[in-house]
């Protein structure tokens, strides 16, 4: 029997299973747009068929980094910007765990954006949602790397000279083979592509717009939205790749001219993840490296009988 | 057992195939049955500059590279011949032969190769006179000539073994297994050709010298090998199967030795995009149920100085390996220096939990990494093994029984899923990972691992209670980072009980005693030797565990001493404070011997340097200082 008997267990999953039996006080402000990422994921959980225990949800520090708490699977809050080499390592580990990382966009875009770019350029197999509500929340109000230029807080009274990193453009250059952008006011374009990106084959970006209704005034300019999708105006081949670059600069652009355009910007479906590549290259094993610890049959080599000889 | 030693440094540039070269020679005279220890010494710089290495041979261990050398292989840098840059290069291409004038002994042996240089050239810097005044003996051969002979100049290398062994009365059996093991065809012909031309031209010189190579034979079969394959090795056997990181100097060996075995172990490698990634897949490895490592250098570690701080916080299981080169910041990238220690104990924010051991040599690399596993993941604390360029550059020959151990893959304090079952939960639902008070009295509170049924927890580098829920609440503060900071009196115990890593040398009732860390140990062992021969009490703690700190054994022995002197190869006494630091006194016990100019301790220093010390004299030397006792 494997060790990991959670892993697979073929049953019928209920959302509430994801709320902890005693919900820990939120810490959320009053209408904050992590409520919505948070229900999204909890509804996106049956229909992909997973149970808590064989979910690993890895967050940065903020605001975002709370969703753990509120969310029960397995969790490892981690450190700012930091979440995805965590989580990467956590998928090469156990291959069958259902990874997903979280952050903010200060977290994703900002110091972790080393991580980012990388984590998408391997190619993964994991989903990372980034709450973008273009603004440092729990830090009380400062410009983030999404803010539009001309944002004025109070580490930038004169109105930011910076423009906004563009995150979908950046995570399609990179590598990313699932980008989409999604936002807490339609919960049911967000669920359904949660539970899109946690079935793709490789790594899932989302760009979640929450609004942050305490230091981002701003944040109302999410409603309404469009749903690419959905609207004639954009008919658009999400796998090709020229006019998913062409879709997400015209998202990019409209986002900060008030206009919020979301749904599916690109997907490529024949790209190998990066543990099937390792794995065809032999630099990964057959089966789950985890288990092997909870094998008692395993047999371990030694370097005594494997490396020594070119040294005698 | 005698007191001949044959000490041969091979000189060149970058790229000359010098590291090969010394590596084959030190393994053949292994084979011959004596045993050897490499010294390297390179520049920052691939290709040309001056680079040597020595190999030290003798009938009995050598515990270090020894003073000096008597054999000099000179064979010019090759890569000095570049005519677009000549005006840089100037005569850098004879560095090879005038840089290493300094240190070869009296009476010694200097073999050129004059197919490299012109004789002007050579007349301008003196090495007539120099030769005179140290009675040199001085043997100009076309080694570049004779390998051209048979092919390709490269070759010149296996002239100079051949000249090297003519000279020395050395037979070429040895050197002829090791061309016949490492090459074939057309290159293997024309290697042993060109090595029994050389030895045949150089038998005709009849040099008159006083060298004799000692001989014996092992007991057992032996092994060669550098303190990074032992590390490696170690790290292996012990069941660690996945590392990750970025390369840095002199860090990169151990990374790649793991990257270029471990798949073949079933294992996985991860060059990633900097060292806080490095850091963070390990430890997102091992909290997916994995032994896990990394590693890097001064500049690398800092930047892991977050995951480290999580790795505590969330008592998640890690190894780090820090090799040391001179700081501060790039430093100096191919120099050793033992300045990080205060660097990898402390850095990193809070009050830390974690292992720190320093291995004094390539047995101890193998052992105390092995250590460093056992006790990162019985405990669930971060350990490091810190050592230094040196350690990681020599090579040494130890029985190969050494590392006849059986593999150790326990995972550690996990749980299974059965032992899930009955373990403490929370009301949330939640696994009890982080037991106030495990249930065996230890401090010690079993993990599950991802996947495992029902063993859901969060680990966060917040505070957190016992089911990981983030809790800022004082009395569960204080029972989580007690239990926390207790483990390390466990571990201190749990060492002293199984493994003691601290070496003693010299005799037990002397007067004076010299205090010395991680790899400065064998050298300073031999001038400990010495200076009983020269009719000094003296005795030697080496101590290997830098935290937590071996406080009753450093403590007796610091008692059992008028005085002590602390040797280390840095500017500001590091070890010596820590000493103080953690037994609260003997601050007037304890003076310093450092040195810091990118160069190991050599036996005869720490002679001097102890000798003038008890005499209240300078240093004659100044490449050394010395910094006498302070008071408590």
């Amino acid at each position: 029997m494997s060790a990991f008997s959670a892993i697979n267990e073929e049953r019928e999953i209920e959302r509430d299973e994801f709320t902890p039996g005693i919900e820990p006080q939120a810490t959320w402000c009053p209408g904050c747009g992590d409520f919505g990422v948070l229900k999204a994921l909890k509804q996106a959980m049956p229909e992909v068929g997973k149970n808590p225990d064989e979910v690993a949800l890895f967050t940065g520090i903020g605001c975002s980094g709370k969703l753990n708490s509120y969310f029960n699977s397995y969790g490892f809050h981690t450190i700012h910007g930091r979440s995805l080499p965590v989580a990467r390592a956590a998928k090469l580990a156990n291959p069958n765990l259902e990874v997903i990382a979280a952050g903010g966009d200060g977290d994703g875009y900002g110091i972790g954006g080393n991580h980012t770019i990388h984590t998408a350029r391997e190619n993964h197999d994991m989903t990372y949602i980034v709450f973008n509500n273009e603004i440092f929340g729990l830090t009380k109000g400062q410009t983030s790397p999404t803010s539009p230029k001309g944002h004025k807080s109070k580490t930038q009274p004169h109105g930011s000279a910076k423009s906004p990193i563009r995150p979908l453009s950046q995570q399609l250059n990179a590598g990313a083979t699932y980008i989409a952008r999604t936002a807490a006011v339609n919960p049911n374009q967000a669920k359904e592509i949660i539970a899109e990106a946690i079935e793709h084959d490789g790594f899932a970006h989302i760009d979640f717009l929450t609004q942050c209704p305490t230091w981002n005034k701003d944040a109302k300019h999410y409603v309404p939205y469009t749903d690419v999708q959905q609207s004639d105006e954009f008919d658009f081949d999400v796998s090709d790749r020229a006019e998913a670059a062409e879709m997400m600069r015209k998202t990019e652009e409209r986002l900060y001219e008030g206009e919020v355009l979301t749904g599916r910007m690109y997907i490529e479906d024949e790209r190998p993840s990066y543990g099937q590549e390792k794995r065809q290259i032999g630099e990964m094993p057959e089966e789950p490296l985890a288990e092997r610890y909870f094998d008692e049959d395993a047999e371990w080599e030694r370097t005594y009988d494997n490396l020594l000889e070119h040294h005698k | 057992m005698t007191d001949n030693e044959l000490i041969w440094r091979i000189a060149g540039g970058s790229g000359d195939g010098i590291d090969s070269t010394s590596q084959n020679f030190a393994k053949a005279l292994m084979w011959s049955g004596l045993n050897v220890f490499t010294h390297r010494h390179y520049p920052s710089r691939i290709r040309g500059g001056h680079t040597y290495v020595e190999v030290r041979a003798k009938d009995e261990p050598v515990q270090s590279r020894g003073d000096g050398y008597n054999f000099l292989l000179a064979l010019g840098d090759s890569f000095a011949r570049n005519p677009q840059e000549e005006a840089y290069y100037g005569k850098e291409e004879l560095k090879p032969l005038y840089e290493n004038f300094d240190d070869l002994r009296e009476g010694g042996v200097l073999l050129y190769d004059e197919g490299l240089l012109d004789d002007e050239d050579v007349d301008e810097i003196g090495l007539e006179e120099a030769a005179e005044e140290n009675n040199w003996h001085v043997v100009p051969m076309d080694l570049r000539g004779i390998a051209k002979e048979h092919g390709r100049e490269i070759m010149r290398n296996t002239a100079g073994i051949g000249a090297t062994a003519a000279i020395l009365d050395i037979s070429t059996d040895e050197f002829e297994k090791l061309i016949k093991q490492n090459m074939s065809g057309d290159m293997q012909e024309a290697n042993l050709n060109v090595l029994h031309d050389a030895y045949d031209a150089a038998s005709e010189l009849d040099v008159d010298h006083d060298i004799e190579v000692p001989e014996d034979s092992h007991d057992e079969e032996q092994v060669i090998l550098s303190g990074s394959n032992a590390i490696s090795y170690g790290a292996i056997d012990e069941g660690c199967r996945f590392i990750s990181g970025y390369p840095m100097t002199p860090w990169t060996d151990v990374f790649t030795i793991m990257s270029q075995h471990l798949p073949a172990f079933g294992g996985i490698s991860e060059q990633v995009e900097d060292e806080i990634a490095a850091a963070a897949l390990a430890l997102g490895a091992s909290h997916a149920g994995v032994k896990a490592m990394s590693g890097s250098s001064g500049g690398g570690f800092a930047l892991m100085s977050e995951p480290l701080g999580l790795a505590e916080m969330t008592e998640t299981p890690i190894v780090l390996v820090e090799a040391m080169r001179a700081g501060p910041s790039t430093g100096m990238p191919t120099k050793p220096e033992q300045a990080d220690l205060e660097h990898v104990l402390y850095t990193s924010q809070g009050d830390s939990a974690r292992v720190v051991f320093a291995p004094a040599n390539i047995r101890e690399c193998y052992t105390q990494t092995r250590s460093a596993f056992r006790i990162a993941y019985e405990y669930q604390i971060p350990a490091i093994v810190i050592y230094d360029q040196k350690i990681q550059g020599e090579l040494r020959n130890l029985p190969a029984s050494h590392f006849d151990e059986e593999p150790n893959a326990d995972p550690g304090s996990v749980l299974t899923e059965e032992e899930i079952q009955d373990a403490a939960h929370h009301s949330s639902g939640k696994f009890q990972r982080f037991l106030h008070e495990p249930e065996d009295g230890s401090n010690v509170s079993p993990r599950s691992v991802p996947g495992q049924k029902d063993g859901r927890f969060l680990a966060t580098g917040n505070e957190h209670n016992p089911s990981g829920h983030i809790s800022e609440d004082p009395e569960n503060r204080i029972a989580q980072m007690n239990r926390r900071l207790n483990k390390l009196d466990d571990i201190r115990a749990d060492l002293d009980e199984n493994t003691s890593h601290q070496t003693y040398h010299g005799p037990e009732d002397a007067d004076y005693g010299i205090l010395v860390w991680g790899s400065q140990q064998g050298t300073v062992f031999e001038a400990v030797d010495r200076l009983n021969e020269n009719g000094h009490s003296v005795k030697a703690l080496g101590v290997s565990d830098m935290a937590p700190y071996p406080k009753e054994e450093v403590s007796e022995w610091l008692e059992s001493v008028d005085e002590a002197l602390v040797v280390e190869m840095n500017a500001t006494a590091q070890f010596r404070g820590l000493t103080q630091k953690e037994l609260g006194k003997y601050g007037d016990k304890m003076s310093s011997l450092l040195k810091y100019n990118g160069n190991p301790f050599e036996p005869a220093e720490i002679v001097d340097g102890f000798e003038s010390s008890i005499d209240g004299e300078e240093l004659a030397a100044s490449n050394m200082k010395y910094v006498p006792a302070a008071g408590d």
